[in-house]
């Protein structure tokens, strides 16, 4: 259960992070967003970000910061096998998931539902 | 609207400016936080159960497990945004429901979903991407000096 008290507070506390530049911040939301995942591919090159995913688990990889993450450590790992060339090669490599489902579900939704309201 | 661009604006713009900043309602940042928290923690919260789902059932171990986790809740945000209920929700939450992994799915899937009128290759293909598209920019771009940078950094200290 203690993981789901972390997950809870951590992914909350990145979307009181997000609400505040919303609000206090007045950025739109694809400002916000952004934002949010230019800084978790910079904590990712900090290797911050991966002690927070130990930490708090789903709290850290639901939010779209881990999506910035991910980026970071798709190109490292290919990287550190291929050399720089590897840092194109190697972008999507873990968040191929994310996009292709994204893209895919997003697509067979369009199919079946038509606007609402 | 920064300082300088307000010394550009003739006097009566910038009594206009005064006018509507004092009119503007207050935003009540602190319950939209509240609300943010619980919303956003909830959403988290669902995700580690998804993530102990796949680990106790499938042969996935807790650095694997962030993958299908996105997958399942992407989904999951595509069939609520697809039935109308989630941006219902996104209405009370804010914050909460866009900064998940869930909000990049809502967007794609609701910006299929309202172009579809202009035909599948024109609208679906054109507009998915249309909010999304900024996500991945800046991502990708970012992660891409990130790891420019640490690659450099390892050449040179030679490891």
């Amino acid at each position: 259960m203690e993981a789901y008290f972390w997950a809870f507070v951590v992914g909350g506390l990145i979307c009181v992070v997000g609400q505040l530049l919303l609000d206090v911040g007045k950025l739109t939301p694809a400002h916000t967003v952004s934002t949010l995942v230019v800084v978790g591919a910079v904590l990712a090159g900090f290797d911050l970000y991966e002690p927070l995913i130990d930490f708090a688990g789903a709290g850290a990889t639901v939010p779209i910061t881990s999506f910035g993450n991910s980026l970071v450590h798709g190109a490292m790992a290919e990287a550190e096998r291929t050399g720089i060339v590897g840092i194109l090669t190697g972008i999507f490599e873990v968040t191929s998931a994310g996009i292709s489902a994204a893209i895919i579900f997003s697509f067979l939704a369009a199919l079946l539902f038509k606007p609402k309201g | 609207m920064s300082n300088k661009e307000k010394k550009k604006l003739t006097p009566v713009q910038q009594q206009y400016q005064s006018f509507s900043k004092a009119r503007e309602p207050q935003r009540p940042v602190l319950f939209n936080c509240v609300k943010a928290f619980l919303v956003g923690g909830a959403i988290c919260a669902l995700g580690q159960g998804v993530s102990d789902f796949f680990i106790w059932n499938f042969d996935f171990t807790e650095k694997t497990v962030g993958n299908p986790t996105v997958a399942v809740m992407i989904l999951l945000s595509v069939i609520l945004t697809s039935l109308g209920v989630y941006d219902h929700i996104a209405q009370f939450a804010g914050a909460g429901t866009a900064i998940p992994v869930t909000g990049f799915a809502n967007s794609m899937a609701s910006a299929a979903i309202e172009h579809r009128s202009e035909g599948f290759v024109l609208g679906v293909g054109g507009n998915m991407f249309k909010l999304a598209g900024s996500v991945i920019v800046f991502g990708v771009f970012a992660a891409f000096l990130v790891a420019l940078i640490k690659t450099t950094l390892t050449l040179l200290g030679g490891s």
